[in-house]
């Protein structure tokens, strides 16, 4: 019987990727590259990648060859600012100080382009989050962070996405939320979008004030979703409704 | 208006949308009528794979697949699709010829609600087939604002 | 330009039915939606896609406001010989498109 429930609990542990309660059509989309509109997206991105840019005249080609697994290490320490920083905050920052071309925003089709090519490229490898003890301070944050009551609904990531997760608002499914699919092609947005953008959906749902684009707190929460989904294989890009 | 407000405006226009705009089964009826040019199609020899619950109407994956020798003396010549509550009854119109080799179309539709879709094929001899599938569409509890 | 992916055989033998799978970046726009003022957001969508085969129209749809964003369209067409298939979209506000890819039929 211990050995039951100890199965029981280490089963229920296990982080679901969303991809599992999709209908099988929606998996089928997901899985054909010639059918999921976000290689649309990755193909764009690998057309930059192999561009030079900026007063440097580089390509992200021009360095970096083989970025298989590079995206299941994010958010990771950044030396020069001494923060944690997301894949996306990374394109910016290579293309700002090794390219010095002009900065690209977030959520901005090339850098969505950009950061969906790289993170192709991890596809089906599993998010391995650095055990870096710098990181911790800001691991924490994004905890605290991910079960804070906020907004007007007074709700936080955990009440739906942790306590709640795998039952129903309304008819649909309420997923454990997990960051393995992005950038993801979510088909209410009808095109490709990052987790900050999932993020900042969820708090404007909740009727809280969300950060802007690239705040600190996104990088916090991103941070701990890597590591409560660590494990999940990477499915960016991925289809969800 | 960028690609996030579309987003957003999306699924609060079908919410919101009064029934009065949009198409109805007659609407849908007359549109195969103008399709065939009159003619009832025939039930038979039209498969329609399309899932019958779909999460999000913004976009649905199916496919149409016509049973024919797709010769030069026999083939499809069309393959239409209606719908019966989206603003338009039209969906797609496929023109065919015994060069495509098989008579099969897939896409991806929006669909404004739940309802029946009707997969039309017109042939070379003249004769027009069908088939029609219902499709349940859930509400999104939770959209972009 | 849009961006466009092209799914298809470089090669194929004589004869053969070959799948091509098609996706372009394209917003859709019905023509029934408010915009965040309230007013209709003009109409902006594909309406035609055809697939030549060394001049030769082998496949044509008629799109709507009922296609999803991004338009995806498969279709099968046969190997006959060695050529040039080209691919259109075409649409509202004067969107016209072609890509061509090579095949070589053994």
């Amino acid at each position: 019987m211990k050995w039951l429930l100890l199965l029981v609990s280490v089963a229920a542990a296990e982080p679901r990727s969303g991809a599992l309660d999709m209908s099988r059509e929606l998996q089928a989309m997901q899985a054909d590259d010639s059918a999921n509109p976000g290689m649309l997206w990755v193909q764009e991105g690998e057309a930059l990648f192999h561009r030079a840019e900026g007063r440097a005249q580089k390509a992200c080609a021009d360095c970096h060859a083989g970025l298989a697994g590079v995206a299941t290490r994010y958010p990771a320490w950044d030396e020069a600012t001494a923060a944690p920083i997301d894949l996306a905050g990374r394109i910016q920052q290579c293309r700002a100080e090794r390219q010095q071309a002009a900065p690209l925003a977030r959520e901005s089709e090339p850098l969505l382009a950009l950061a969906a090519f790289v993170t192709r490229q991890s596809r089906g490898l599993p998010l391995a989050p650095p055990e870096d003890p710098r990181l911790a301070p800001a691991l924490a944050r994004g905890e605290a962070l991910f079960r804070q009551r906020r907004g007007q609904l007074n709700l936080s990531c955990a009440q739906c996405h942790e306590e709640r997760a795998g039952l129903r608002l309304g008819s649909a499914l309420i997923p454990e939320g997990q960051a393995n699919g992005y950038p993801q092609y979510r088909l209410e947005w009808q095109a490709l979008g990052s987790l900050q953008r999932r993020l900042r959906n969820c708090m404007v749902g909740v009727r809280a004030t969300a950060p802007a684009f690239g705040a600190a707190e996104y990088t916090e929460i991103e941070l701990f979703l890597a590591r409560r989904g660590a494990g999940l294989a990477v499915e960016a890009p991925a289809v969800r409704p | 208006m960028n690609r996030r407000e579309f987003a957003a405006g999306a699924l609060l226009a079908l919410a919101l949308r009064p029934a009065a705009g949009l198409a109805t089964p007659e609407d849908q009826a007359a549109a195969i009528r103008a399709f065939t040019g009159g003619v009832v199609p025939r039930e038979g020899r039209v498969e329609l794979d399309i899932p019958p619950l779909v999460e999000n109407g913004n976009v649905v994956p199916l496919k149409v697949t016509v049973a024919s020798p797709m010769t030069t003396a026999d083939h499809v010549t069309a393959i239409a699709l209606f719908n019966e509550k989206n603003p338009q009854p039209q969906v797609v119109t496929a023109r065919f010829g015994p060069r495509a080799g098989r008579a099969e179309l897939a896409t991806h539709m929006r669909l404004a609600t739940s309802q029946f879709i009707t997969a039309v094929a017109a042939m070379s001899d003249g004769s027009f087939w069908s088939t029609r599938q219902e499709v349940i569409v859930t509400l999104a509890a939770c959209i972009e604002s | 330009m849009a961006r466009v992916l092209l799914n298809l055989p470089r090669s194929a033998a004589r004869g053969a039915v070959i799948e091509i799978r098609t996706l372009i970046m394209h917003p859709m726009e019905s023509g029934f939606r408010p915009g965040t003022n309230g007013t209709i957001l003009p109409r902006d969508i594909i309406t035609r896609f055809t697939c030549d085969y060394d001049g030769e129209v082998v496949f044509q749809a008629e799109l709507s406001s009922a296609i999803a964003a991004n338009p995806f369209i498969s279709f099968t067409t046969v190997a006959t010989e060695s050529g040039t298939l080209s691919f259109t979209w075409e649409g509202d506000d004067d969107f016209r498109q072609t890509e061509t890819r090579a095949i070589t039929v053994t």
